[in-house]
């Protein structure tokens, strides 16, 4: 994730999480409101045991133990009350908290579902998963532990200006000098500080990104006894994202104890103008301690406030994070007057259809066939000669630069991508299995399939037995990383999870690589019983695979260089028989 | 947790000298507010105007004092944090690394990957936090009963008797919310999950236009993690109203006890008064230890989660085996009866037997599930077999170091894993190469597409190497495969990505080029196999065939089934 830093970005970024509380206002509003009651409950506590102390006072033998026993129990009944209401403080805070975390953890998991295919062919996921957790964690306890006291404080500050107005106007004039010298400072700190937060932010995305990969290659970094170089590189970023935390977190905390300096020095000016006052007669000693007090209680909050400052710095890096994923450009939106295809017969046509990945070689030139109903399309060519890209196009995974590409005569890029999709159903050579269960699995994707459909799918692709030796059945639950499952039987369940989708349009891309011939042969007869009346494209390097499609293209450096049934390319003796018979030779 | 101590005790002078300094750096803060009121009640009372300003100067440098010392008290404590964390994500990494499958299983992926980032920076937390604020609320707490001491013992004491039932509550919460707070990561585990499967699936969910169920799913493990949030944040939450209302109940029973003794002359209405004033700091200092121990049943609760993958057995058990003679009278590699199964589910290898010669290449053919890859993991020691043995040289795998024997491999997997660096670096692997060698293994891997992309060798791969396709993801695998001349050479499956030209000429480079190499080639092709030195075929785990092509096309039925269906007998 680069993170650019945009020009306005904290009265934006404030704007933007100001979204977020504002639908919870009304309950921010609540938690306000409580927080000046339960102060001034706190406030009728020394009043009362002012008053039990008066009584008290009356020496010994003469205390009236009724009217300290009536004192004690409002004490007591003030203090509950208290403690109820600051609980239910609190229980309103972690609320707003949680659902605003839920709404922006919702946000992101969106953005990333209407993000195009490129995004995830090169965002990390780890670096994702930093920002869903961490970057989120820190907006959160911004929100649920510091805005309430900063809200509070301020009536608290304000409160205590007026008392010290109203005392002695001549000693304010100190803080009158303290106080902007101290929020000079402190927007210089601020400007220093918040690239440290950013940079912490970043690098600790990199780490999570370089620490998911990893995990996910553990085998491989295994076979090749690699942990040392892994865990050196992992050293490096691990190191790096020490030094960040270290310096946001060093840099950060000095306003802390600078705030604290300012204050106390401020207290300690106010003393000593205020005695001068009084030895000149200007104002009385009570007068002095008493604006001590209120000095005392007008520093605390801007001390507290200097402390959540860098908790605000390192949430809005945070938060700068998260929305810069927000704000990532999406897949372009259909244009507005993309249509929906219902009842699709399955007729794909490309013409002329060219297309490179970031506009550099040239992936596919001029590609052109068509592919009726019902119809078996095959692709077949060396590996890397664009065949998978064909697929990319069909599903709009990636736009064409030129050509037209058309389903039952309408050109897909004027249809809608998600309705586009919703005709296809796709195998893919590498599978993707989920955490759940081995039915969970195969119904994927087909909405309302029941059990009997489930082992229907599961017996034409022969896994039935298998699955039904396992001690739970298709309740078993298996995970993409899973060993209890081998590579080739995910193929096969991903295969009836295919077959089960009703679309019309089926695309199996090296969806048997990793299965037995045998096998594979018995899945081709289900699958033509199944397939019936569906337009299908099979990418195989088997070529008995493709020997009964209907049309078998031979593609070659992004041209399509034959076409024909397997017959008719046979006899042509060019690069498919080449092919064909390179599987005889020893 | 102990295992935290070996982290922590190595900065035991640095630590013990943060606290010093923070502990002066609070009494100066202190004595602030001290000399504040001695100022007021004595000196300028007394008209003394060089006191006013001998003392308001001594409070200047105090602030000064105080200003010094936190700040340097907090870089040192953010320096030792940040050490401290270093170490143990160092640490943890590596253990990571050198789990077994079988751990990586249990703990799952998911898991790992949030124990390795958000766990640790919740353990960082709660070091920081702790080093920061853990000593000014038990001076003052301290500090505060000592003087309530000071002044009237009895009265005191009614104050402190309470403290236990404090103590017992907050240990009580917080041990509660240790348990709550491994349930908020365990949620987040969920959560890392729907984002990895989302991320990796992206092109399936598409294609079966799953996208709105995969965003309920991932908004069911969202409710689920901000759910285990707002219960342990309101089980946490408890321990601050409590602690303060018995505080309070505390001064009640003070000005209660006060009136008694004042009653009967024992003690005076102003001692009750300057109590007051000190129990307000005592309460102040448990409100802050109670806010420490929230932070600390958070870091608790992570910290364990960290210690228990740390402290996780190493699985890979050596057996003492007495030193053999490197004989060449011991085949290369030999399986003995091998037997395995997975978590104790039906046999997946059972009683497997064979040998292989230096040099020779060993074909295992067999149908999905029939275990062929469990075999190659069985001779990697991802898992070890339930009985019988696996040799190399004669010796048993199980009495070979780790690094040692895995130096004798090179594998690739089917869908191998590439990394998002350069192809170079890929093939490369961290292992010194001249480039050279790398152009060698290249050729042999068929890989000449490479010379094809921008940048050659210095190529970026996105992510997994997508950007490439299945058969150039595959051969880059091969070339890091065969780049350093590996002894035993294990390739499963891995034609299933290539086309039948490039599948024979990579084997043909095999047999010219790589020939002290024992391959060992897993693959569902008869064609892959066919020129092997000898052919395995497994069913149901078990060991249906042996023999060359020939042999096994008279002797093994199916075998010839396999064979006939490539070359077109049955399709045709």
């Amino acid at each position: 994730m680069t993170n650019k830093a945009p020009a306005n970005e904290k009265k934006h970024l404030i704007l933007r999480l100001w979204k977020y509380i504002k639908p919870y206002k009304l309950l921010a509003f609540a938690a306000f409101a409580l927080t000046v009651l339960s102060n001034i409950l706190s406030l009728a506590g020394p009043l009362l045991s002012g008053y039990a102390i008066d009584v008290i006072e009356q020496g010994i033998g003469k205390v009236d133990f009724n009217s300290v026993i009536k004192y004690i129990l409002l004490m007591a009944a003030v203090f509950a009350l208290s403690s109820v209401l600051s609980y239910i403080l609190s229980i309103i805070m972690i609320k707003i908290g949680k659902s605003i975390v839920y709404s922006i953890r919702n946000d992101v998991f969106d953005k990333l579902s209407n993000m195009p295919v490129s995004f995830f062919d090169r965002q990390k996921a780890g670096e994702v998963i930093s920002i869903i957790s961490y970057d989120i964690d820190t907006v959160h306890s911004l929100i649920s532990t510091d805005i309430i006291q900063i809200s509070t404080s301020i009536v608290t500050v304000l409160g205590a200006l007026v008392m010290m107005l109203a005392i002695c106007p001549r000693l304010v004039l100190i803080f009158a000098v303290t106080v902007p010298m101290f929020a000079l400072y402190t927007r210089m700190r601020i400007r220093k500080v918040r690239p440290l937060y950013r940079e912490r932010s970043q690098q600790l995305g990199r780490l999570s990104g370089f620490g998911e990969e990893t995990i996910t290659g553990q085998k491989t970094v295994k076979a090749y006894n690699r942990e040392g170089y892994m865990l050196s590189r992992f050293d490096g970023i691990n190191e790096d994202a020490t030094k960040a935390a270290f310096n946001a977190e060093y840099l950060g905390s000095i306003t802390g104890p600078v705030a604290n300096f300012f204050n106390n020095s401020s207290i300690a000016l106010v003393c000593t103008f205020g005695g001068l006052l009084y030895m000149a007669g200007a104002i009385t000693l009570g007068n002095i301690s008493s604006f001590v007090l209120y000095s005392r209680k007008f520093a605390g909050p801007i001390n507290e406030f200097a402390n959540i400052l860098s908790d605000l710095q390192s949430a809005l890096a945070a938060a700068n994070r998260i929305f810069s994923l927000i704000d990532a450009s999406p897949e372009k939106p259909d244009t507005p007057d993309a249509k929906t295809l219902d009842n699709v017969e399955g007729n794909i046509e490309f013409k002329d259809v060219s297309f490179s990945y970031d506009y550099s070689v040239e992936i596919l030139d001029s590609v052109n066939f068509s592919a009726s109903q019902g119809t078996i399309t095959a692709i077949v060519g060396p590996t890397g000669a664009g065949k998978t890209t064909i697929i990319n196009l069909l599903m709009r995974f990636y736009d064409q630069q030129d050509g037209v590409i058309s389903l039952d005569g309408v050109d897909i890029q004027k249809l809608k991508r998600d309705n586009l999709r919703s005709h296809y159903s796709m195998v893919l050579q590498d599978t993707w299995i989920f955490h759940g269960t081995i039915y969970e699995n195969i119904a994927y994707g087909s909405k309302g399939a029941t059990r009997k459909e489930v082992e229907e799918a599961a017996k034409a692709v022969e896994m039935h037995k298998y699955i039904m030796s396992l001690p739970n059945g298709y309740d078993t639950v298996i995970s993409d990383n899973g060993s209890n499952i081998s590579k080739g039987q995910k193929q096969l369940l991903t295969i009836a999870r295919a077959m089960l989708s009703p679309s019309s349009i089926l695309i199996l891309d090296e969806a048997t690589s990793n299965v037995d011939i045998v096998t594979e042969l018995k899945i081709t007869k289900a699958m033509n019983r199944i397939t019936k009346g569906k337009t299908c494209f099979v990418i195989a390097h088997r070529l008995s695979t493709v020997e009964n499609a209907d049309n078998i293209l031979v593609i070659d450096k992004g041209k399509i260089v034959e076409q024909g049934t397997h017959k008719n390319l046979l006899k042509q003796k060019g690069l498919y028989e080449k092919i064909y018979s390179s599987q005889f030779i020893k | 947790m102990k295992i935290f101590l070996s982290y922590i005790l190595p900065y035991k002078f640095k630590i013990t000298l943060q606290m010093i300094i923070k502990f002066a750096g609070t009494i100066f803060d202190l004595l602030i507010p001290w000399i504040l009121s001695y100022i007021i009640d004595s000196v300028v009372a007394g008209g003394n105007k060089k006191g006013v300003y001998f003392w308001g100067f001594l409070m200047l440098i105090c602030s000064a004092g105080a200003l010094t010392f936190n700040i340097i008290a907090n870089r040192m404590a953010a320096r030792t944090s940040c050490d401290i964390t270093e170490k143990i994500r160092h640490d943890l990494f590596a253990k990571i690394m050198s789990l077994s499958c079988r751990e990586t299983d249990e703990f799952t992926q998911p898991s790992l990957i949030s124990r390795l980032t958000s766990d640790t920076y919740f353990f960082y937390q709660m070091l920081l936090r702790m080093q920061r604020l853990g000593i000014r609320a038990p001076i003052l707490l301290i500090g505060g009963c000592i003087v309530t001491l000071m002044l009237d013992a009895k009265l005191a004491l009614v104050l402190i008797s309470l403290l236990p039932v404090l103590a017992v509550i907050v240990l009580f919460i917080s041990r509660k919310g240790i348990a709550l707070y491994t349930k908020v990561q365990q949620a987040a585990d969920i959560l890392v999950r729907a984002i990895r499967e989302f991320m990796s699936g992206i092109r399936v969910i598409l294609a079966l236009s799953t996208k709105k169920y995969e965003t309920e799913r991932f908004k069911k493990a969202n409710e689920l993690a901000a759910k285990a949030e707002q219960k342990a944040g309101y089980v946490m939450a408890v321990s601050n109203p409590t602690m303060s209302f018995l505080m309070n109940i505390g001064l009640i029973l003070v000005i209660g006890a006060g009136a008694y003794l004042v009653n009967k002359g024992d003690t005076q209405a102003g001692k009750i008064i300057a109590f007051m004033t000190y129990f307000t700091i005592i309460l102040n200092a448990m409100m802050s230890i109670t806010r420490i121990f929230v932070m600390l049943s958070k870091g608790t609760a992570s910290g364990g989660r960290i210690a228990q993958v740390l402290q996780s057995e190493d699985e890979i058990k050596y057996i003492i085996e007495q030193e053999k003679e490197q004989d060449d009278a011991f085949s290369h590699i030999e399986f003995r009866n091998v037997s395995f199964s997975y978590k104790g589910v039906t046999n997946a290898l059972s009683g497997i037997s064979f040998k292989i010669e230096k040099g020779e290449t060993l074909g295992i053919i067999g149908a999905t599930g029939s275990g062929k890859s469990t075999l190659l993991m069985l001779l990697l020691r991802f898992y070890d077999a339930n009985s019988g043995e696996i040799l190399i040289d004669g010796i048993n795998i199980k009495s070979i170091e780790k690094e040692k024997l895995y130096k004798k491999f090179a594998t690739v997997f089917q869908n191998d894993i590439l990394f998002s660096d350069s192809i170079g670096d890929n093939i490369k692997f961290g292992r010194s190469a001249k480039p050279g060698d790398m152009m060698k293994a290249a050729k042999a891997a068929q890989a000449s597409f490479i010379y094809e992309k921008d940048g050659q060798f210095g190529h970026k791969l996105d992510i997994g190497g997508r950007n490439l396709s299945g058969g150039q993801r595959q051969r880059i695998a091969i070339a890091r495969a065969l780049i350093k001349e590996p002894e035993i050479l294990l390739l499963d499956d891995v034609s299933s990505a290539l086309d039948y030209r490039t599948d024979s000429r990579l084997r043909r480079a095999l047999e010219k080029n790589y020939v002290k190499t024992t391959k060992i080639i897993v693959s569902q092709r008869a064609s892959a196999v066919m020129n092997c030195d000898n052919i395995l075929v497994l069913d149901n785990g078990e060991i249906k065939g042996e023999g060359t092509h020939d042999e096994l096309l008279s002797s093994c039925f199916l075998y010839r089934e396999i064979y006939e269906i490539q070359m077109g007998g049955a399709a045709i």
